[in-house]
Formats: C-alpha cells, structure tokens, sequence
C-alpha cells in the first residue's frame, strides 16, 4: 500500500528509504528483461564502465539470478583516458561479483590502426564505437546489456528496451521494431546484435534513490571531494596529463563531485558539499541542469549528437 | 510514489507534441538546459519563445519534416504522483509505433483538433486503445482558442465520441476542452471556459484510479530454470532448482498448490524469494519445469488450447491470410503457429467489422485462428494482460509483425 503525502513537493524520507510502487515496478521490470534477454540470446555480455548506472546494473544481473551466478561477461570499453579510482572500483567490484571482464581498448584500436589517433588530448569520446562493435564481433556477442536511461537524451528517448543493431551494428531509429507489452522479442540472425536497455524508465533521481535503498558502493568521485580544475566551457574539468591546464587557464582547487562519469578529457564535475547518496537526492531534485548537460561536452555540439553517435554503434 | 503510465495520441498536427511540451513545462520538469535548447532551436527557425513541439521531437528526420515519427518516453512527478509519458506518432504509417507505446500505458489521451473533430486517425487510436484493454480515455479537445472557446463545438465533438466509444467498450471516457499553446486546462484552469466544470488534464491524470492488472489467481511464467552456485549450501532444500519468473497475477505462498502448465503436474510451492513481481518459486516435488511453462493456481488454472482465436492488430507489409505461417510470443514460450482462418476485419470508419475478408494488411485490426504447435496457457485478455497477449513474429525476418490479444480462451467464433 502506497501512502501519498499531499503536502509536500520533496520525496520524504518514508519514500526515500523504502522500495515504494514506482521503484518496485522499475526493478521488477528491469530484472525482467535482464532475464528474458539471458535466456533467449546465446551470448549476452553487460556493458560496464564503472559509472553508477552500469554499477546499479551490475546489482540488478546479480539479483535476477540469485542464488545463482551471473551467466554471462561484463564488457568496458577502456578510452585509455580513465579517472583511476574508477578502474580500480571496477577490478574490485568484477572480482566481487565473480564475473569475467572483457575490455575493448581504444588504446588498442589506435595502436592496430583501428580508428585514428586523435593526438594526446583530444578527446576519444566518439572512438570507443569502433573497440565496441569489434569486441562483440570479436567474441560473437548477440546481446549488450547498457545502462541508457531515456530521460538522458532525446535520443535515448525514442530507443526500445530491446534496439536491434544491424550487421554494421547501427542503428536505424526510423525502422524500430515494434514492441508490445512485456513481450521482447530478441531474435537476431547471426553477425546481428541487440542493445538491452533494462532502466531505460529510470531518472537520474530513481538511480541515486536505488542507490540509497540498496547501499551500493559506488566510485568515491560521484560524492562531494576537494580536486584541482580548471573552468573550461562551463564546465569544471579535472586537470590530468591527458587533461592539462591550456594557456590562460588557472587551475585551482575545488569541493566536487561528478554527476556522470567517463572519458576524463569531456566529463565535468559539479560544485557540491554532498557526501551520502541521500545529500545527493536532495541536491540533484534542487538542480535545474540535467546530468548531461552539466557535465557533458561531448552532447553539446550538436542537437543530434547523441543520435548521430547512436547509429553508428555508441551505446 | 505511485507510477502511472500514459500515452498520448491522435492525428497528425492535434498538438500532442506540443501538449507534453507544455505538461513538462508547467509541471517544472523541464531543465534549464533543455529550455535553452528549445528556445535556441525556436529562434534559429525564426520563432518566438518557446515551441513547446520541440522537447519531445528527438531524432533528425523528425525535426527536419516536423512530424513524430516514434514514440518518445518522457517523465515527470508531481506531489501526488510519477508519471511516463508515450508520446506516440499521428501518421498512419508509423501506427505500430503508436501500438508500441499504448501497450504499456494504463490511460490514453487521444487528443482532436476542435476545429476538425473526429478524424480517422482519432478513431483507429481510440480503437487500438480500447482494444489494448485501456480503461480510461481522455478526449483532449485541443486548440479550442482557435474557436473561440465554443462550448457548443465542445460538446459536439463530446457527445460524438463518446458514442463510438460506446462501440468500443471503453469503461471510462473523460472529455477536457483545453489548448496546449497558452496552457488552459492541461496544468491550470484557463479563464475562457467558465461554462466547464470538470478537472484540468494534470489534475485529472493525479486523481484517477489507478488500473490493477495483477489481481486473481496465481500465473508465473517460467523465464528461468535457476540451479544455486555451487556450494551455497549443504541440505536439500539449497540445492532444489528455483522457477525465476515476473507474476502476472496472485503471490504465491508456501504450501500452495500449483499445476504446471502445459504438462498438467502438481505441485506445492515450497519457497518464495524476490520482491514481487520478480519473484523465484521453488517447488516440493522435483518436476520437469522449463522455461515457457506456466506456474498456476492448482484451483484456478487458466485453459490449456491448442488453438487461439484473437483481435490482431497487423504491423507488417506483408498481409496476414489464412495459411501464413508464423511464430507467437505467449509468455515467455515462442511456438509455432499457422493463421487458419480470418474471421473479420475492422472498419476504423465506422468502427464496425466486416467479415469474409481476404487478409489483414498493414495497421488493420481483425479476428484471426492460429493453431500453435504446443498448447498453450491463456485467459482471457480482460482478465489478465500477459495471459492473454501474444506477439506474431515472422520466422524470415525477425521482425515483430503484430500483436494479438484473446476475447475468449475456448472455442472458436
């Protein structure tokens, strides 16, 4: 039984902390698809960067099949251009979950003459869709499972659960296969491929709210810490050796946190003082600027990035 | 919080676009960022303000010719209740992705242009609507600034849809003057309808009851045979199999009895685990369950029919006849399935149906017979939504070319 509170705008905490009628719904059905997709492809793999939403994946496959194992591998597509603390949550919580990682490496694909090296600092942002569709030719994946969330893109907001991905591993938004209830239909001939998009329904707010519910670990950078930036674009960047100061820029030392981790070279930080992911609910449902848009550069070049990004194979 | 889901729909150019524009917008979901957004593109083409049209158009093609070509999902909250939102295409052509969207909402706003009334479009997704099983329909007359706020063209356009509804068995059907340009009755009363007493859009989506599919007896489609890790445990019961599936109707408890279908075995539920719906059962007796079988009450289990009569909406190119050769998605089990016979087909005109019909073409309705290769489990569609649905898939292609949904489980028409 779901109580409504009829005086306040915020989440309290009664709805907070407890798996209420809206995230009940949403677990249920991502578990379910993360099921339906296992049983009916021959080799699914997880896409998993070590950001919250593939981490709160993670914890969604583990679930759908306790007390067994998860039947199948986790894949990062590694830009080269990491945050460290993130890769190494990502060695932790792989060999927590007993699962084999598989890393497409941009690094590699430059090396073999793959794609081309877009020079020391520039960003490999849109490289990883060639490591990507190489390794699920490579080890003839028919399923990945990826994070998107619809509410991220408009992009991502017109892409069924279950997106086909054709033998070139595009996708084609204006022949989409129909979709009907709950009924996936996953069937894909051979050299073809599926993205599975289990939260496609959540919001940034249901993942933190997940998040708090569940006591999920996640990469100490998604809470509030002190770090050197520079301000480029609007964005608070990190500096790096991938990511120096540029002439005219002064670098300086700031109290962050990321709402969205990636490439370092095109993902910002944001001011902010909240350190648990409750402060973190509080600060995202008073913020006006949606994750990408505050910590993005690489959706701000066009109207169609993410679309544009999407066809050719990104995630 | 509780999560209703809805889509909208209707013809082409009846605003829909620009009516969740402006549901997002005043219900304060929209970003700074994403208003900017629009607002740049609104004067890049030479507007004013902000066409509210924008927040939901999303791809490329669907800027360039500014129509909806897919559905797009958007979301948002209020105090009393989280919403997702289908905003689904007018054209005829891209009607699956209409059906696509429908299918997992509980009510549908089917928007009209006050000044042309009821088109054909309106019709077929009022159609669809109803026989998706949707209990509520909200009939959004749009654009009433364009005339004059009438309350006389209100009430025609009312009263004639409520009539064919009356032809559709749609439980409920609520009418709202409103226009999605300056925001009168969707989020805030407007000032020209002082002659309209029933509730704003917004409010009206808060308020009504919220549809229950999942009552009844137990039905858990098997999507998984799970055998626990090695070594989790060391006695008998830690070692049983477990039937991982999502609950379309009841919560089983230990100790009740079940029949497995199609194979008719009984049993008794021995453990429950999981957070309903997504729940795994684990049984006393050990059983050949697989994945596609159905887990139901011993006491009310649904019939087991070798052939299916149902209401098919067709998505394809290539018609349906008698004698196509298919696959249907039931549950979680996919069979085999001949179409032997088309009994009717519906006329979106007239919302009649017409019978000795060939075939069924592309985004017509009709009443098609499949004989399947294994019995399969159904109820009723009313009665439970997954029991009663099926997909048809083409074995060449891949491709999912229509959706089925059963009147009755026995006996054909």
């Amino acid at each position: 039984m779901t109580v409504i509170d009829h005086t306040s705008t915020e989440f309290d905490d009664a709805d907070r902390v407890g798996l209420d009628h809206r995230l009940a719904q949403l677990e249920a059905h991502a578990i379910f698809v993360i099921r339906e997709v296992a049983a009916e492809c021959e080799r699914p793999v997880l896409l998993f960067s070590g950001g919250k939403d593939s981490v709160v994946m993670l914890h969604l496959a583990k679930k759908a099949f306790e007390p067994g194992v998860i039947p199948f591998p986790v894949m990062h597509v590694d830009t080269g251009h990491n945050f460290p603390e993130v890769i190494e949550f990502r060695d932790r919580l792989v060999e927590q979950m007993g699962v084999r990682l598989v890393v497409a490496s941009v690094q590699d694909a430059i090396d073999q003459g793959r794609v081309a090296d877009p020079g020391p600092t520039g960003s490999r942002n849109r490289l990883q869709t060639q490591p990507l569709l190489y390794e699920v030719g490579r080890n003839k994946f028919d399923a990945a499972f990826g994070g998107a969330r619809r509410d991220e893109d408009k992009a991502r907001a017109k892409e069924r659960i279950l997106s086909f991905r054709d033998l070139f591993g595009q996708w084609d938004p204006k022949n989409q296969r129909p979709e009907l209830w709950r009924l996936y239909n996953p069937r894909v001939r051979a050299g073809e491929h599926l993205r599975a998009f289990p939260i496609s329904d959540w919001t940034e707010l249901d993942i933190w709210r997940y998040i708090a519910v569940n006591d999920i670990d996640l990469p100490q950078m998604y809470y509030s810490h002190r770090r050197e930036v520079v301000a480029r674009e609007g964005m608070l960047l990190a500096t790096s050796e991938v990511t120096p100061a540029l002439p005219g820029e002064t670098p300086f030392v700031e109290t962050v946190r990321y709402r969205t981790v990636g490439d370092m070279t095109c993902t910002g930080a944001v001011r902010s003082d909240a350190s648990t992911p409750l402060e973190v609910l509080t600060e995202i449902e008073q913020s006006r600027i949606t994750e990408r848009g505050a910590t993005r550069a690489d959706d701000k070049f066009s109207e169609a990035a993410m679309e544009d990004r999407k066809r050719e194979g990104y995630f | 919080m509780e999560l209703l889901r809805f889509a909208t729909a209707g013809s082409v150019d009846d605003g829909k676009s620009t009516l969740i524009g402006r549901l997002l917008h005043d219900t304060k979901a929209l970003f700074d960022d994403v208003i900017d957004a629009v607002a740049a593109t609104t004067a890049r083409r030479g507007g004013e303000g902000l066409d509210l049209a924008l927040v939901t158009d999303g791809l490329r093609a669907e800027r360039e010719q500014g129509i909806t070509i897919d559905v797009a999902y958007r979301y948002f909250s209020t105090p009393l209740r989280s919403f997702v939102i289908a905003d689904t295409p007018g054209h005829v052509q891209y009607t699956r992705n209409m059906v696509t969207g429908a299918s997992t909402s509980d009510v549908a706003v089917i928007l009209v242009d006050a000044r042309h009334g009821l088109r054909e479009q309106s019709l077929r997704h009022a159609a669809l609507s109803a026989l998706l099983g949707i209990q509520h329909l909200v009939l959004a007359v749009n654009k009433m600034d364009l005339v004059d706020w009438s309350e006389a063209r209100y009430i025609e356009i009312r009263d004639e849809f409520v009539a064919l509804a009356a032809r559709l068995d749609v439980p409920v059907v609520t009418a709202i003057p409103l226009c999605a340009l300056d925001g009168g009755n969707v989020v805030d009363q407007s000032p020209h309808t002082p002659w309209y007493a029933g509730p704003c859009l917004l409010e009206h989506l808060e308020t009504l009851p919220l549809p229950r599919y999942d009552e009844g007896a137990l039905r858990l489609p098997v999507q998984l045979v799970i055998k626990p890790a090695v070594g989790s445990g060391a006695d008998v019961t830690a070692e049983r199999r477990w039937y991982a599936g999502s609950l379309a109707a009841g919560t089983p408890k230990v100790g009740d009895e079940i029949v497995v279908l199609p194979s008719g075995t009984h049993s008794r539920i021995a453990a429950v685990e999981g957070n309903a719906p997504a729940v795994r059962v684990q049984l006393e007796h050990e059983l050949d369950v697989s994945r596609g079988d159905v887990i139901a009450d011993a006491h009310d289990a649904p019939h087991t029919v070798p052939q299916i009569v149902a209401r098919v909406a067709w998505m394809a190119d290539k018609p349906l006849r008698a004698g196509s050769h298919v696959l249907l998605k039931h549950g979680t089990r996919t069979v085999k399935a001949v179409a032997t016979q088309l009994h009717d087909r519906l006329d979106v005109a007239t919302l009649t149906s017409k019978t000795g019909v060939g075939e069924l073409g592309l985004n017509e309705i009709g009443t098609v017979t499949f004989i399947t290769s294994l019995p399969l489990p159904i109820d009723a569609y009313a009665t439970n939504r997954t029991m009663g649905s099926f997909i048809v898939i083409d074995e060449v292609t891949n491709g999912t070319v229509g959706a089925g949904m059963v009147a009755e489980p026995v006996g054909a028409h």
